[in-house]
């Protein structure tokens, strides 16, 4: 402390620039927390593939035996992958087409001081927990689903997403898609809405003064200007939806088969809500499996993230073209 | 095609301040009407006022009267959309829609309004369209390329080619030339030559002689300060604006000598 107040030494200033105490108190501590970040980040990848070696190499008949089959870890995990890819990929179709829609009513189409509301609550939405999601899930969506399935199941069987038999307590693959649907809305509600309301207003008019409506403005400026905004966004919430734990584990009834049969009982479960079920009473080598299909979770929205970068840089170099 | 416009008595707001007042002013058909004016004196604002893009802006209003051969543009009943078709608009920066190639951003404007053209026949609309641009002959080759990958006087050319393609009645520029090259300048000051006659024309600019060599009618707009309202002072023949103008203000500028 006491430096701070001393005179600065002209004479070495020539060849080392002067750097306050504070700045460089500062530039430490930035550093020092990224390099922890990135400790922490191979800490857990350490720990992952050390603790998940045991069940990679393991004998099948060794693993635990949830599913039908048995016969080793890729067979173990493979219908949680599917419950999780299946879950999620659904609740983004879902969520992206509405979060876009959304996105541009609050940009585009709401006056002013509703807009800035609208946006507020969205990013508060986006701030409630998903554990809260999950009871509303359970507590109003499921029963609500239920009298829709059947009439689904009576009508569309013949489909093989609605097969049922319908569920008679609605915790289907469905409800735990939607459920994930309204939770990641917000954030890729809130990522189309910035690059909307990037669009350039040169753009814009050039449409209007083309004779567009506004929706055909839209298509013609925003849309295009927007597309990898909402591409990164919907990535964004593809990650959140694939690590989603406890929104699943309250909404879905799970009995482990591989099935696109969105409304009945019999469902495959998600890696993430897998794990919460299964930990507390694993030992030894389940121990081991249970943390080898959270490498399996690590792996794929590390690539999906990956994904989601190269989209976003592709972008980069769009913009700088004009 | 080409129409007259009529402004009576305009008073142009953005929300309560009155960038514009009291405009009255004839445009015949099939002329180029020339407005020039010191910066901030409202002649984007008059002229975003004539085809309704002014009111985009939000609290942005008009007041007064202005119509297209006589009907009223403001009048109740009449949507913006179908004036913004019958009167089209060049903009001062090129802006050619980025991720459209060359054919398409001509075709924007026609595939507005659920309207369908067939391929054959668009592509002849096309071709007019950039024929009439004098573009035709270096785009034929790259017509599927990106219209962003052009020069700015190719693009601004090229906003032209998109603008007249849907036939508007008259065709409003602002500064269409103030982002090119003198070379560029010059094939766009050739192209209004040949445009006017098929449109009315009204275009703004800063630059004298581009007024004196394309406009058969100029307007003067001043103004008294800032805060203060934008007026037009004195509208006559090109020739007689800047050889002997009625008004001193007006002298002043197209002479160099203002404030
Ligand atoms: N979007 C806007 N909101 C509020 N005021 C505006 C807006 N655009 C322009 N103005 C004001 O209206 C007045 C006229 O502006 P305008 O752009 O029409 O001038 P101009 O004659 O086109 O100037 P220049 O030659 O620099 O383009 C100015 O006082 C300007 O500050
Ligand atoms: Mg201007």
């Amino acid at each position: 402390m006491n430096t701070s107040t001393a005179a600065p030494k002209t004479t070495t200033s020539a060849t080392r620039p002067i750097r306050r105490p504070g700045d460089r108190i500062f530039a430490g501590a930035a550093a020092g927390a990224g390099v922890l970040i990135l400790v922490i980040l191979a800490g857990v990848a350490v720990f992952l593939l050390v603790q998940a070696y045991p069940a990679l190499v393991a004998a099948p008949e060794e693993l635990p035996t949830p599913s039908a089959g048995g016969e080793g870890f890729v067979a173990y995990v493979w219908p949680l992958l599917f419950g999780t890819l299946l879950s999620a990929t659904l609740a983004l179709l879902v969520a992206t087409p509405l979060a876009v829609c959304v996105a541009l009513f609050i940009s585009h189409y709401a006056p002013r001081k509703l807009s800035q509301g609208l946006g507020y609550l969205v990013d508060l939405l986006a701030a409630v927990p998903s554990i809260i999601f999950g009871l509303w899930g359970l507590a109003v969506l499921a029963p609500l689903t239920v009298p829709p399935t059947r009439w689904l199941e009576d009508n569309l069987g013949f489909i093989p997403l609605f097969a049922g038999p319908a569920s008679a307590i609605g915790r289907t693959m469905l409800v735990a898609a939607l459920v994930l649907a309204v939770m990641i809305l917000p954030i890729v509600t809130a990522v189309a809405r910035e690059v909307f309301l990037q669009t350039p207003l040169l753009h814009q008019e050039a449409a209007l003064a083309l004779g567009a409506t506004r929706w055909e403005m839209v298509q013609l400026a925003v849309l295009p200007f927007g597309r990898s905004g909402i591409i990164s966004g919907a990535m964004l919430g593809l990650g959140r939806a694939l690590g989603e734990t406890m929104a699943i584990t309250i909404v879905l009834s799970v009995s482990g088969g591989v099935t696109f049969n969105l409304i009945s009982d019999g469902n495959p479960a998600t890696i993430a809500a897998n794990i919460a079920l299964e930990f507390p009473e694993s030992t030894g080598l389940d121990v081991n499996t249970l943390i080898a299909t959270g490498l399996v979770l690590f792996a794929v929205t590390l690539i999906v993230n990956l994904l989601a970068r190269y989209v976003i840089n592709r972008r980069r170099d769009f913009s700088g073209a004009n | 095609m080409a129409s007259s416009i009529q402004a009576t008595d305009l008073d142009i707001y953005y929300g309560s301040f009155l960038a514009v007042h009291d405009v009255t002013m004839t445009i015949k058909p099939q002329t180029v009407t020339a407005l020039i004016g010191p910066s901030g004196c409202g002649k984007s604002t008059f002229l975003r006022a004539m085809n309704r893009m002014h009111e985009v802006i939000p609290g942005a209003r008009v007041e007064g009267k202005l119509e297209l051969d006589g009907t009223d543009l403001y009048g109740p009943g009449i949507d913006p959309v179908t004036v913004r078709r019958q009167i089209g608009m060049v903009f001062q920066r090129p802006n050619p829609f980025p991720t459209m190639s060359i054919y398409e951003n001509v075709a924007a404007g026609l595939r507005l309004n659920s309207t369908r053209i067939a391929k054959g026949d668009m592509d002849v609309l096309v071709e007019r369209s950039l024929r009439a641009a004098n573009l035709w002959e270096e785009v034929k080759d790259r017509l599927g390329k990106p219209g962003a990958g052009m020069s700015g006087g190719q693009q601004q050319r090229l906003c032209i080619a998109r603008a007249i393609a849907v036939r508007p009645d008259v065709l409003l520029m602002d500064e269409p030339c103030s982002a090119l090259d003198p070379i560029s300048t010059l094939a766009i000051e050739d192209l209004i030559n040949e445009l006017k006659n098929e449109y009315t024309i009204v275009i703004v600019t800063h630059n004298m002689q581009q007024a004196a060599r394309v406009s058969d009618v100029t307007g003067f707009f001043n103004i008294e300060g800032t805060g203060k309202p934008g007026k037009l002072v004195e509208m006559d023949e090109t020739k007689r604006m800047f050889s002997q103008p009625r008004e001193k203000a007006t002298e002043d500028y197209v002479s160099g000598r203002f404030g």
